[in-house]
This record gives C-alpha cells, sequence and structure tokens, in this order.
C-alpha cells in the first residue's frame, strides 16, 4: 500500500528519484568503506617499513575489504537494473577508464589473497605492489571520473552515447578530482590504521594521518569552490546545498587531521567518513536529473529516460528495504568481531601463514 | 575484424574463466561445511584437518572468483550497451539482487570464518562457513534465472521500445530455470566432489609406503585420506545421478523452448531423418546435411520429448518455418516478449543457425567427461573398498590428476553449448547478438581490453595453479586446539 503512494503524477514516478538516492547512498557507502581498505594499501610503500609491518597493515582490513568492495557492485548492478540506459552510456562510453578500474580490483583482490602465500619476500613485495597499484588506479579514475560527471560528460544521437573524447575527459579540473581521491583516500586510511593498531605502527599512523588529512581537507575546499563556481546547479536550493556540504566536507577533513594528531582516533576517522560522504553527496546532488551527462539532439539521456519501468523498480524497492538493513547490519557486527586492535606483535612468526618449509 | 566479434570472444574467454572458479566455489564451499560440520559433532582433529586442507584449497580458488566475478558485473554495459539498454528492467534485477542478497553474505562471512577461528564461539564459526555457501546458491539461483531468461523471455513484454518486465514471479518459475538449477547445482557438487576424492585418492596412494613401514603419521593420515575419498566418491556419484535426470527435464525443456538448440546439438537436419542419436559423425557435421556412423535408434526422440521414435525437428526445417512464420517455439507458441516484438523483428534479417559443428560436439564432450567423472568416482571406491590402498602407480597419480578436470570441463562444455547453441539470438526470437553490441567502441578498444584480459588472466591461473598444486601437495596440516583467543598479543590464528 505504502508503495501506491509513491505513484506520482505528471508522468513520472516517485520511485525514479527514490532510486536516483538509493544509488547514491550505495556509491557512498562504497566510499567511505573502500576509501579507508584503498588508503591502506596505498601507504604500503610508505608506512610499511618492515615485512612485519606491511603484514600488520594489511590484517586491519584483511576480514573487510571484500564486503566493501560488494557495495561497488551492488551500485553497479542497480544501476543496471534502475537505470538500464545510464549504465550502458556511461559504461560503454568510458570504455578505457573503467577498464582500469576493474584490472585494479583484480590485481589487488589477488594480492592480498596470495601475499603470504609462499614465504618469499620477493612473492610478498611483488602482491604489496600489486595491492598499491590496484587501490591506485581505481582511486585515482574514479576521482577523475566523478570530476567529469560533475563538469558534465556530453552525449548524443540515438541510441545516446558519450561523445566525449577520451583525452577531454583529462581536464585540469578532472585532474584535480583525480589528485583528490587519492589523497583523500590515503588520508582516510592512515587514519583507519590509527584507530586499528597500536604501538609503534599507530604512533606513525596518526603523524602521516594528521598531515594527510590536512592536504586532503585543504585539495577539498579548493576542490569545492572550483566546482560550485564552475559547475553549480541552476537550482538555487540544489546550489546552496552542495556550497554547504562540500564546505563541512573539507572542514570535516581539516578537523579529522587536528583530532587524529591529539590522540582521538575514532572521532578522526569519523571526520574523514563524514567529509567523504558528504562530499560523495554533493556530487550526487549535481548529477540529478541529467545523471551527469549533457545531452545534444533527441531523444537525449536523463534520470527519467533513463530509469526502467515502475513495477521493476517495486520489487527492487521492497528487495532493498528489506535486505538493506540486513546487510548492514551484519557488516556491523563483523566490524565489532574484528574490533581488535593490531599490532606488529600480532603477526605470526612465519612470514608466510604456512610453515616455511615448502617449496613451490 | 569487427568489434561484435571481438566483444563475442571477449564474453566467451572472461566467462568461461571466470567460471572454471565458480563450480568449485559452489561445490566446495558446502562441502567444507559439512567437513567441518562432523569436526563439530565428533570433535576429532582427523576432520579439522580435513577442514582446513580443503578450506584453503577452497580460498585459493575463491580468490579468483571473486576478482574475475567484477568484470562480469559490468562488462554487459561495457562491450553489450545495447543489449543492456534493451533488457535491463528484466535483466539487471537479478543482477543486482545477486550482489545484495548474495555477494555480501559470500564476502562478509567468508572474511568471518577465514579470521574468525579464535573469535568466534565455534558454532557461530560453523555457520559463517554456511552462510556463505548459502551466499554462492543465492547467487546461482539469480544468474541461472537471468541466463534462464535469455533462453526463454517469460514474463516480459515489448514496450516503450524495450522489453519490459510484466513478471517476476515467471521469470523466477521459468521452466528453462527449473530445469536448469537442479542441474548446475549438482554438476557443482560433482565437480567438488571429484576434486576432494582425486586429491584423497592421491595422498592415499603416495602414502602407502609409509603405512607398510608402519609410520604411525602415515597410518593415521591414510585413515584420513580414505575417508576423504570415499566421502568425495559418494558426493559425486549422488550429484551424478541429479545432473543426468535434471538434465533430461532440461534438454526436454530446451526442445520446447529452442526447437533449433536440439536439432543443431544433434546435426539433425530433416524432420524426416528419424530421431535416432548419433555418438559420432564423420566429417564436418555442417552443412545442410551429416553423416552419422554410430546412431542410437529413436534415442534422441526420447531426449527430446521422452518419447522413444518420436520425431524431432530437424535444422532445415526450423529454418523454413522461421522464413514462413518468424520465431516459434517447439509448440507453435510464443511468449508474450516473442509475440509483441515480431513485427520489429521482421524489418530484420536473422540467420537462425547457430554454429552447429560446435554445439554438436560441446553437447557430447559434457556428456563424455560427466560420465567418466562417474567412472573416475566408481574406481576410487573400487579401489579402496574394505582396507585396501591403492598403489602410487604412475597410472593411478595420473588418474586422480586428470579426475577433477573432468566434470569441470563438463561444466565448461556445458554452457559453452547452451550458449553458443542459443545464437544467434542474445534473447532466444527477440534480440540477436548483432543487435546487442556498443556501437561506439572501436575495434582497437575491444582487442587491447581483449588482450589485456588474456594476458593478466593467464598470468593469473600460473599463480593460481602453482599455488593449489603447492598445496595439495602439502597434505594434512597440523592442527591446534581451537579456542578463543583472549590475550590481545597473541598471534593472529590466520593473517594474510
Amino acid at each position: 500500500m505504502m508503495l501506491t503512494l509513491l505513484e506520482a503524477s505528471a508522468g513520472h514516478h516517485l520511485l525514479t528519484p527514490i532510486w536516483f538516492i538509493l544509488i547514491s547512498v550505495l556509491w557512498t557507502g562504497f566510499f567511505f568503506l573502500e576509501g579507508f581498505d584503498f588508503g591502506v594499501a596505498m601507504l604500503l610503500p610508505i608506512m610499511g617499513r618492515s615485512d612485519r609491518r606491511k603484514r600488520a597493515m594489511v590484517n586491519t582490513i584483511g576480514p573487510v575489504w571484500d564486503g566493501n568492495e560488494v557495495w561497488l557492485l551492488t551500485a553497479g548492478g542497480a544501476m543496471f537494473a534502475a537505470f538500464p540506459g545510464w549504465y550502458a552510456t556511461l559504461f560503454s562510453g568510458l570504455y578505457l577508464p573503467l577498464l582500469l578500474v576493474l584490472l585494479g580490483l583484480i590485481i589487488r583482490g589477488v594480492a592480498f589473497e596470495y601475499r603470504s602465500k609462499h614465504p618469499d619476500s620477493s612473492w610478498r613485495n611483488t602482491f604489496d605492489w600489486m595491492a598499491t597499484i590496484g587501490s591506485f588506479l581505481p582511486s585515482l579514475v574514479l576521482g577523475v571520473g566523478f570530476a567529469n560527471f560533475v563538469k558534465g560528460i556530453p552525449v548524443g544521437g540515438n541510441p545516446p552515447l558519450v561523445t566525449a573524447s577520451l583525452w577531454s575527459l583529462f581536464s585540469p579540473f578532472a585532474l584535480l578530482g583525480g589528485v583528490l581521491f587519492v589523497v583523500l583516500f590515503c588520508a582516510h586510511g592512515a587514519i583507519f590504521l590509527a584507530l586499528k593498531t597500536r604501538g609503534e605502527l599507530h604512533e606513525d599512523a596518526k603523524a602521516l594521518g594528521s598531515k594527510l588529512a590536512l592536504v586532503a581537507g585543504a585539495l577539498l575546499l579548493v576542490f569545492g569552490i572550483w566546482m560550485n563556481i564552475a559547475y553549480g546547479k541552476s537550482n538555487a536550493m540544489m546550489h546552496t546545498l552542495t556550497w554547504i556540504l562540500m564546505t563541512l566536507a573539507g572542514l570535516s577533513v581539516l578537523a579529522a587531521g587536528y583530532l587524529v594528531g591529539k590522540g582521538k582516533d575514532s572521532v578522526a576517522f569519523l571526520s574523514t567518513g563524514v567529509g567523504i560522504m558528504a562530499m560523495i553527496v554533493s556530487f550526487f546532488l549535481t548529477m540529478y536529473g541529467n545523471l551527469g551527462f549533457i545531452s545534444s539532439g533527441q531523444p537525449g539521456l536523463d534520470m527519467w529516460s533513463a530509469s526502467s519501468s515502475p513495477y521493476t523498480l517495486k520489487i527492487m524497492t521492497v528487495a532493498a528495504a528489506i535486505f538493506v538493513p540486513v546487510v548492514l547490519g551484519y557488516q556491523i557486527w563483523t566490524y565489532w568481531v574484528f574490533r581488535r586492535r593490531i599490532s606488529v606483535d600480532n603477526m605470526p612468526d612465519d612470514m608466510a601463514a604456512e610453515p616455511a618449509a615448502a617449496t613451490a | 575484424m569487427d568489434a561484435q566479434v571481438i566483444a563475442r570472444w571477449q564474453f566467451g574467454i572472461t566467462t568461461v574463466y571466470h567460471f572454471f572458479f565458480v563450480p568449485i566455489t559452489i561445490g566446495l564451499s558446502m562441502l567444507v561445511a559439512v567437513l567441518q560440520t562432523v569436526w563439530y559433532k565428533t570433535g576429532n582433529d582427523r576432520y579439522l584437518q580435513l577442514t582446513k586442507f580443503y578450506g584453503k584449497l577452497f580460498l585459493i580458488n575463491f580468490a579468483l572468483g571473486v576478482v574475475t566475478g567484477i568484470v562480469q558485473e559490468f562488462q554487459f554495459g561495457m562491450n553489450w550497451s545495447e543489449y543492456s539498454r534493451f533488457v535491463g528492467d528484466v535483466f539487471g534485477a537479478p543482477l543486482a539482487l545477486e550482489a545484495l542478497l548474495a555477494f555480501f553474505l559470500e564476502s562478509t562471512f567468508l572474511g568471518l570464518w577465514i579470521f574468525g577461528w579464535d573469535k568466534l564461539p565455534k558454532k557461530l564459526h560453523l555457520l559463517a562457513i554456511y552462510m556463505a555457501a548459502i551466499g554462492t546458491l543465492l547467487s546461482a539461483v539469480f544468474i541461472l534465472a537471468a541466463n534462464s531468461w535469455m533462453q526463454n523471455p517469460v514474463g516480459a513484454t515489448f514496450r516503450n521500445g524495450r522489453a519490459e518486465l510484466t513478471d517476476f514471479g515467471a521469470v523466477l518459475t521459468n521452466p528453462v530455470f527449473l530445469a536448469t538449477f537442479p542441474h548446475q547445482i549438482a554438476a557443482c557438487y560433482m565437480t567438488a566432489g571429484a576434486l576432494i576424492a582425486a586429491i584423497a585418492g592421491w595422498h592415499l596412494a603416495k602414502n602407502k609406503r609409509g603405512v607398510q613401514a608402519g609410520d604411525e603419521v602415515a597410518i593415521k593420515d591414510a585413515g584420513t585420506w580414505r575417508w576423504a575419498a570415499k566421502f568425495g566418491a559418494w558426493v559425486t556419484l549422488i550429484a551424478s545421478l541429479f545432473v543426468v535426470v535434471s538434465g533430461d527435464f532440461q534438454s526436454k525443456v530446451m526442445v520446447e523452448a529452442q526447437p533449433m538448440k536440439m536439432a543443431a546439438a544433434e546435426a539433425h537436419y530433416n524432420t524426416s531423418d528419424g530421431s535416432n542419436f548419433s555418438v559420432l559423425s564423420i566429417g564436418n557435421p555442417s552443412g545442410t546435411e551429416a553423416k552419422h556412423i554410430i546412431e542410437v535408434p529413436g534415442l534422441l526422440g526420447f531426449l527430446a520429448t521422452g518419447k522413444w521414435n518420436a520425431p524431432v525437428a530437424g535444422i532445415n526445417d526450423i529454418q523454413k518455418q522461421y522464413a514462413a512464420e518468424g520465431f516459434k517455439r517447439a509448440d507453435g507458441s510464443q511468449t508474450e516478449l516473442q509475440r509483441t516484438y515480431a513485427p520489429e523483428l521482421k524489418k530484420q534479417e536473422v540467420k537462425i543457425t547457430p554454429n552447429i559443428p560446435v554445439a554438436y560436439w560441446t553437447f557430447r564432450l559434457m556428456m563424455g567427461l560427466g560420465f567418466l567423472g562417474i567412472a573416475g568416482a566408481l574406481l576410487i571406491l573400487w579401489a579402496t573398498r574394505k582396507d585396501k590402498i591403492p598403489a602410487p602407480s604412475r597410472s593411478w597419480q595420473l588418474t586422480m590428476g586428470v579426475l577433477p578436470f573432468l566434470p569441470l570441463l563438463a561444466n565448461s562444455f556445458g554452457w559453452i553449448f547452451t550458449e553458443m547453441g542459443r545464437q544467434p539470438w542474445l534473447v532466444a526470437g527477440v534480440m540477436s547478438t548483432l543487435s546487442g553490441v556498443s556501437p561506439g567502441n572501436s575495434v582497437g578498444d575491444v582487442l587491447f581490453s581483449t588482450i589485456l584480459y588474456t594476458v593478466v588472466y593467464g598470468l593469473l591461473a600460473v599463480i593460481e595453479v602453482g599455488l593449489f598444486f603447492h598445496f595439495m601437495r602439502k597434505g594434512l596440516p597440523e592442527v591446534a586446539p581451537v579456542e578463543i583467543q583472549q590475550d590481545e598479543d597473541a598471534p593472529l590464528s590466520f593473517a594474510y
């Protein structure tokens, strides 16, 4: 019955904006969660000064990184189901960038699982570099990508396809977006490490996290100002909202830098988290309606024309209403199970999870 | 070469590769859960050793299944944008539900299982592996429902220029899905059972000299491996019964929904040729007729309809019917989508015959390898009867090395048959493969990504297989008592 109340007038269905919001929630959750495990892996060459330290770092995210990544898969699946036109045009149009993201995710996933399967240290180093590169690439490309969504990507023709050339995607604004994502996730990752570790590693993570968050916060403020001046929404209320959110995001990350230095790990971690979430939400606010596309000619592409039918959206809404809270419940429980801080002393003595008797 | 051909090769390469890991993941997750349950119930360490041993092999395999699965989620949009646009209203929902219901369950609970040995109470830890195994089954539900819809597009209509969902219940009760699901799941257990049995059989034989020399560890291990070999062999045998019975149902449903696919699988050109099932054909069974050299009289009719000698529509006759009346199911009916889309389809020229040699041989390879897998399981049961231990002869060890690949490759060939036999359709009787490809992609882009995937996947395969054999050879791990760790400075029970 609730659902019949959602039938909107004017030929538009209220479930369409609801699914736009839901997809933005999935992306926001993804960046909040995977942001820190991208960051931890990107910091391996910087903070992982010894085998044991690297290993302790990887194991702070060990039990959870895969579950974090599923937020991306769910976001992708939800775009397919709720906005087939969006899924089709975006992912075929940004073919090579998406390929880089996928290859990054492939090598980093394998790296975590296989790094300690062999006692040889060059084996581990190779996989740790794969984890670092495989986290850096998606962070960078997604940053460039979202900056372009904010700017608007030209589409045209029937069916509507991306008309922008690959090189036109690398504008200064977009490149700043890429750098911003990398630095911001590194900061988020460092503060996560401060929260999850003990001993010397914890102290180092605090110091680095504090510096990184200050840089990330400053970048975020600059990016927010540039975005709001150059690519602000025409709708005044939305525009005000993106100003507020982007400023809040920058300040929140700056505050995280201060807080982690003062030893308030969990508040600092929440602050970078709030910063990331506010940023992603304002991106989606600017994409509301046009999905981050600039259409020329007919039929064009927007939220309404890309949307699935009301019947499909209803089924998906029921499923999401039931299962999103369930998923959140058991994911939060998982974090609670693995709440204990880790130090290098917790790493097993054999560097390769298995007795080193083996030769492959 | 045009982009569509390369895009098809890419889908074939990435999907066949991904599917090497899927049957093992689905089957082994549940069987490891069963092993752990036996340990939980008996408290006997040998079952904990088996749980950890096969659990490790499972995880090595699972890692590649996960990362190659990411590509699957996005390549519809990348290479098949017009397919995605046309069917997203129907086809997208199962994919999204798979991520929401299955992937979260698998990844989260597997993380809990891997890292939780000393963090969770035993019962809860056991529950974690069951949840992961259930996640793999749910994943199969949604993916098979989505694929079955492509074979038999029910519950949808042509509206607003695309396929729109009209009845989600019909998609989930699609007869093709109801037959495919048990067939596939049983095939997964058959594969995982054969893997467990073959590795155990290999170790059992290798251990024989130690047992004869009276070595205590060897004798203890021999008992464990014998149990595992029998367990795996029985799983394979029981699962194979389900595979055969459900496969029989499936072929009847297939004939109903896609008469051309069965005709192609049999290189059966003319309805009037009778309904013999050929075991072997000579030459290239392509053209307008084939020369079958070994035939089982009437079996094709039985496979297709349940009646010996019943007539089965031939390729030439189905082509004639298509030219005259458009796409029809075996009984002359159409699904609503096929009916409502028919006027559009009339404007396109579609050559409705799949690649017949591929359909013919993959169908036989699937069945042949499956039956060889059954023979392998029987061999293990025979060789381990009473207190016997097979001798570590070269032929025995080689047989054990080959055995897991028999049902695994049967899975692959079954899918190559299912998908190649569906051609030239993406959605049977509605959308052709040609019209589903992304129109904006350049040949260079698609070729580049295909080469890149192939190289990366190839390297990963070398690493994966190397690790798999490495841990397989190492044999049963030593196990420490499992208890919840209270000491903050204690080493982790498992670390990456």
